[in-house]
């Protein structure tokens, strides 16, 4: 057992990952909010009406959303391929990830979307449909301004379950921390490496909750 | 102003049907407060709620400002939904917004300016006396001040009709009065039809013109309060007053007692400015017979003053017809009770 020996370490390659890491991170964040967000407020929607065609839609969407929170990420990954390559040119590097980092977090977020909407007060819901708002505008008067504390809870939440995504997307030469602590501390026993990779992480994960967190309790007015 | 026509209303189907409302007729005439009084479970909520329409009659007809508003397509009714406030048990304010905001949301819905959102909003915090706390969030605020913000937001649009649902339930007696003030208040200076719903006969009695009684998905009494108050024909209306004062214990006791055979008793109402009149004491005076009060009650019916004693009549029979007959004439009512 020698010691550790940072010495040899090549940090170009570390801010690179780091760089790496945090663009696939910022790009599959945006988009799963993009994908997510409305999906959760459909699935919301199409849960409480009252029209059996609506209904019959929750539950075909609600069957889709399921089959891809379960397929294992490693797999989509795989599965996505031809996908990938059709929309984004490439199926590897930093792009080639974001795809299947979409598709595998956005339904997960689309849930928890559906769930703190959910957690808003029937009675203020009624209040302001007494009050002659249309739907929309319960969306975004009502139903999005009382869930935003669970709203930013599930980005939270979705946005480090990214990070870790992103630590299996070395599998299509992603590249970014993850990948990097799997190249060097699996296949190539040098510990430094993946030592200061995981580390990095760490601090990310514990950055990110910190933050959404207090996005959580600057919004809280209950 | 608001006209219920053959209102139906049943959950669930097939064996599992719960009829709610059964073939409910109700008129409310402007500027009225009217009161809906009833147990729970009777179908009061589900009546209130089916004035705007939150809840769909199975049948059926909603006419509110001449407007039939269950003939209405969904765009028509949150048109006319503006004419029609709406106060509730338990505020259902934005939890988000400050008391500013929920005041101005109704507004902001329909796209007011700024400037005239601004005016409206300061006019209306110091109606419902909430100036001081306009910045504040409805966590911040005890259930009074709540549901005066909920009373300002409904005002906003400058509906036509108020409804209330259980408005001061969750409050405590004294902040229920002050609710009530503020609302016959509101009543007086906008001509403002109110509909409130309750199970307390209190409140029916501080503040409504006139009541219905429901019971099981039906009315089974209503009229002007002073009448429906003072002579209650239906079980259920009795058991609410009775509810209310309640020493009907004691007055059994009272009439068991072991009298002169020579004794009638009376109950006699008194209403408006008879109350405060010496009546009954001129009368005996001049017809010689002597009495004793066994269950009294002195009070008022909105503005109106009643009083309400059972009396007990000892003397000559014939005595006893006449002063009951000249109590009559000078406008008391009289009813013979044993
Ligand atoms: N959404 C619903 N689904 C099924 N049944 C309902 C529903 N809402 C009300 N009911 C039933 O309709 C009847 C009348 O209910 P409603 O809420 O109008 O009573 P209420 O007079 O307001 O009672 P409370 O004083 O307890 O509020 C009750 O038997 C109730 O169980
Ligand atoms: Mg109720």
């Amino acid at each position: 057992m020698g010691g550790l020996d940072f010495s040899l370490i090549d940090w170009k390659e570390i801010a690179t990952a780091i760089l790496d890491t945090l663009k696939m991170l910022g790009a599959s964040a945006i988009f799963t909010i993009i994908l997510g967000l409305p999906l959760g407020i459909i699935l919301y929607l199409a849960s409480r009406s009252s029209s059996r065609r609506v209904n019959s839609v929750y539950v075909v969407l609600s069957f889709v959303v399921n089959i891809l929170r379960s397929v294992p990420f490693i797999i989509l990954i795989v599965a996505m391929i031809p996908i990938t390559r059709e929309i984004v040119g490439v199926s590897f590097g930093v792009l080639g990830t974001i795809p299947p980092l979409v598709v595998g977090a956005a339904p997960f977020f689309a849930r928890l979307v559906e769930t703190s909407l959910s957690e808003v007060d029937r009675g203020v819901i009624e209040a302001a449909e007494g009050m002659g708002a249309s739907t929309q505008q319960i969306i975004l008067r009502v139903l999005l301004p009382e869930a935003r504390p669970g709203l930013f809870a599930a980005m939270t939440i979705t946005i480090i379950t990214l990070v870790s995504y992103t630590a299996m997307s070395g599998q299509v030469g992603g590249g970014g921390l993850g990948d990097l602590a799997i190249r060097y501390g699996y296949f190539r026993y040098e510990k430094e490496v993946m030592i200061i990779a995981v580390v990095l992480i760490v601090i990310l994960v514990q950055f990110l909750q910190m933050a959404g967190d207090r996005l959580v309790r600057h919004f809280t007015r209950k | 102003m608001i006209e219920l026509r053959h209102l139906t209303k049943s959950y669930g189907k097939g064996t599992h049907i719960t009829t709610a409302l059964n073939e409910l007729d109700l008129s409310v005439e402007k500027g009225e407060i009217f009161g809906v009084i009833g147990h729970s479970g009777a179908g009061k909520s589900t009546l209130i709620r089916c004035i705007n329409l939150l809840e769909r009659p199975t049948s059926g007809e909603v006419w509110v400002d001449g407007v039939n508003l269950t003939a209405l397509n969904t765009k028509a009714l949150q048109t006319e939904r503006r004419k029609i406030g709406m106060i509730f048990q338990h505020f259902n304010l934005l939890s988000s917004a400050t008391v500013y905001d929920n005041i101005a949301f109704p507004l902001r819905l329909i796209h007011t300016s700024k400037s005239s959102i601004e005016k409206k909003v300061n006019e209306l915090l110091a109606l419902v006396g909430l100036q001081d706390h306009s910045d504040k969030y409805p966590a911040q605020l005890s259930g009074g001040q709540k549901q005066r913000v909920g009373i300002a937001r409904a005002l906003a649009s400058e509906p036509e009709v108020l409804l209330c649902d259980e408005a001061t339930s969750a409050l405590d007696p004294q902040t229920t009065d002050s609710i009530l003030k503020l609302l016959l208040d509101i009543n007086k200076r906008f001509n403002l039809t109110i509909v409130l719903i309750t199970h307390e006969m209190h409140v029916i009695q501080s503040i409504c013109d006139r009541v219905a009684v429901i019971h099981q998905g039906g009315i089974v009494e209503q009229g002007a309060v002073t009448d429906v108050f003072l002579k209650p024909k239906h079980v259920v209306t009795r058991d609410f007053i009775r509810g209310e004062s309640d020493n009907s214990e004691l007055f059994k006791q009272a009439m068991s007692g072991d009298y002169p055979l020579k004794s009638q008793v009376l109950k006699i109402t008194y209403l408006g400015g008879k109350t405060y009149e010496s009546i009954l004491s001129k009368t005996v005076r001049e017809t010689g017979v002597d009495f004793a009060i066994l269950q009294g009650t002195i009070s008022t019916i909105k503005d109106t003053p009643y009083g309400q004693l059972v009396v007990r009549f000892e003397g000559d029979p014939e005595d006893i017809v006449v002063t009951k007959d000249r109590l009559i004439q000078q406008g008391l009512e009289v009813e013979v009770m044993g």
